[in-house]
């Protein structure tokens, strides 16, 4: 499936149907990728104000997962999609929960940077936070990137920066844990920290996800767990 | 689970072998290099394709694709038309239908029919029923009684018309004829019905209730049928092919048709878009 090919049906009622929650889609992504900056900067800079704006953006990204629902479930009873049509549906089902939860851990994250601008303490973590931040963030936006154009090889390189992720995330743990075992007066604090990493580690995990339904979408290839060589051959892998 | 047993991945299983796939079939009828043509029109191009017994083949495609043609090829239905011209083999059970000493009213008998309109004779429900089996000769009361019985309730239509076996079949509404008309071709025991649009003239309750029995014949008989309702070959077939321009352009489990198709021809056309 191509790009191309989504806007070629018979009826333009359902193409501007299917093109609507595409959209929305990448409304929602756009929304959840500014929820996860500010969220980084209002921990990084201990702005409580950035924070609170990363939390109330939530709201619209739920409420857009509400939306967005509704208009797949009323594609399925009314045009009962096939082929890419319906992969299109089930991969958004599938992507809007991602994204959702991408915006659940900004949240997250925006809660920590209120607590944490409170806090007197040492600022030396947050540029490993910044640093796996800007990684994740990159990941999202590429995300969303390979959804709009269907672009599959681009969906493997975030799927495979995952990796980088997870050990950035490890190398954050252990750093924590000298630091408390050197300071147990730091350890409320430390322990803050280490939420916010793992906040940013599952965005990783979600964005990976996301990524395989575009593999699924455009190849028709279920590649959830599977290992990432498996996901690359499935998704060079033509017809 | 015992921890030395290989873990599958989903990848490892191909979609189409989840719903079963052709290789694994048995195969009632085999079509080899099939050319059919009306006068110089050729209406079916090297067809070549098994259709498995005890399953539900669908073919789809658009008007005039060559569906139906290649259908009424099965029962020799295109020998009544004078311009009409073959090459090629159809097989059942090992043997060309097109062979010389094949008796075709016998080929009939073990390939029945049905019509995209229901044609009930102008005959009681009972008669319409015994039809084939008179012909066959078989004049016995209680032997009809019993095929008139079983073929009704096969094609569940038995509780309906229980109590008035004898009244006019042209009296019954359109679904019920439609039923009929398959309890009269399943009444001389037939290997293959071939179903040709069954339920284009029917309203949607009664379109469900053929749906419903034809998963239920396809215990005992092998069908096939033309639709062109894509959604209905969807719901009632294990197995689907789609034409175009008299070319088979892909025959596949109907899972894999439907969700994802090799060919862009198929994709276009199952998805609704300019082909």
């Amino acid at each position: 499936m191509e790009s191309k090919d989504l806007g070629h049906h018979i009826s333009q009622q359902y193409n501007a149907e299917l093109e609507d929650i595409r959209n929305k889609v990448l409304t929602m992504g756009g929304l959840v990728e500014q929820q996860l900056v500010d969220a980084t900067k209002a921990l990084v800079e201990g702005d409580s104000r950035l924070g609170e704006t990363a939390i109330t953006g939530d709201v619209k990204v739920n409420a857009l997962e509400v939306a967005i629902d509704e208009e797949c479930s009323q594609i399925l009873a009314r045009r009962q999609p096939t082929a890419s049509d319906l992969r299109l549906v089930v991969a958004i089902i599938k992507t809007i929960t991602d994204l959702e939860r991408i915006g659940d851990e900004a949240e997250k994250i925006g809660h920590l940077a209120v607590h944490l601008a409170g806090m007197e303490g040492n600022k030396q973590h947050f540029t490993a936070i910044s640093n796996i931040s800007e990684h994740v963030q990159g990941m999202v936006h590429d995300t969303l990137d390979a959804f709009a154009r269907l672009d599959v090889d681009l969906a493997v390189s975030v799927a495979k920066r995952d990796n980088n992720v997870d050990e950035k995330y490890n190398g954050i743990t252990r750093q924590l844990i000298t630091y408390m075992m050197e300071d147990p007066r730091s350890i409320t604090r430390s322990l803050d920290v280490m939420w916010a990493a793992r906040a940013l580690e599952r965005i990783g995990d979600h964005a990976k996800n996301i990524c395989e339904y575009v593999i699924y979408l455009v190849q028709g290839k279920d590649v959830r767990h599977t290992t990432i060589e498996q996901l690359e051959k499935a998704a060079r892998r033509n017809n | 689970m015992s921890n030395t047993q290989t873990i599958k991945t989903n990848l490892d299983v191909p979609t189409s072998s989840r719903s079963g796939s052709l290789q694994d079939e048995d195969i009632a009828l085999t079509v080899r290099d099939f050319n059919l043509f009306y006068g110089d029109k050729q209406a079916l191009k090297s067809v070549e394709m098994d259709i498995p017994r005890h399953r539900v083949t669908a073919f789809i495609g658009p008007s005039g694709c060559g569906k139906s043609t290649l259908l009424r090829c099965f029962n020799r239905m295109n020998d009544l038309i004078d311009t009409v011209n073959i090459q090629g083999n159809i097989e059942l059970d090992g043997q060309n239908i097109y062979d010389k000493s094949v008796n075709v009213v016998d080929l009939r008998r073990r390939i029945g029919m049905v019509f995209q309109r229901p044609n009930p004779f102008p005959k009681s429900i009972y008669e319409n029923v015994a039809y084939g089996l008179r012909l066959q000769g078989i004049n016995d009361r209680r032997t009809l009684d019993e095929a008139v019985e079983k073929s009704l309730r096969g094609a569940a239509l038995w509780d309906e018309v229980k109590d008035r076996l004898h009244d006019n079949a042209l009296g019954l509404s359109g679904g019920q004829q439609q039923r009929l008309v398959i309890a009269r071709a399943i009444a001389v025991e037939p290997e293959i019905l071939l179903l040709d649009e069954p339920a284009s003239a029917l309203d949607p309750i009664s379109t469900l209730k053929l749906e419903e029995l034809i998963y239920e014949l396809k215990k005992k008989y092998t069908i096939v049928i033309v639709t062109h309702n894509m959604q209905q070959a969807a719901r009632v077939s294990d197995y689907t092919a789609f034409m175009y321009l008299g070319e088979m352009i892909e025959f596949s489990d109907t899972n894999s048709i439907f969700t994802n198709p090799k060919q862009k021809k198929t994709e276009d056309y199952i998805t609704g878009r300019y082909g």
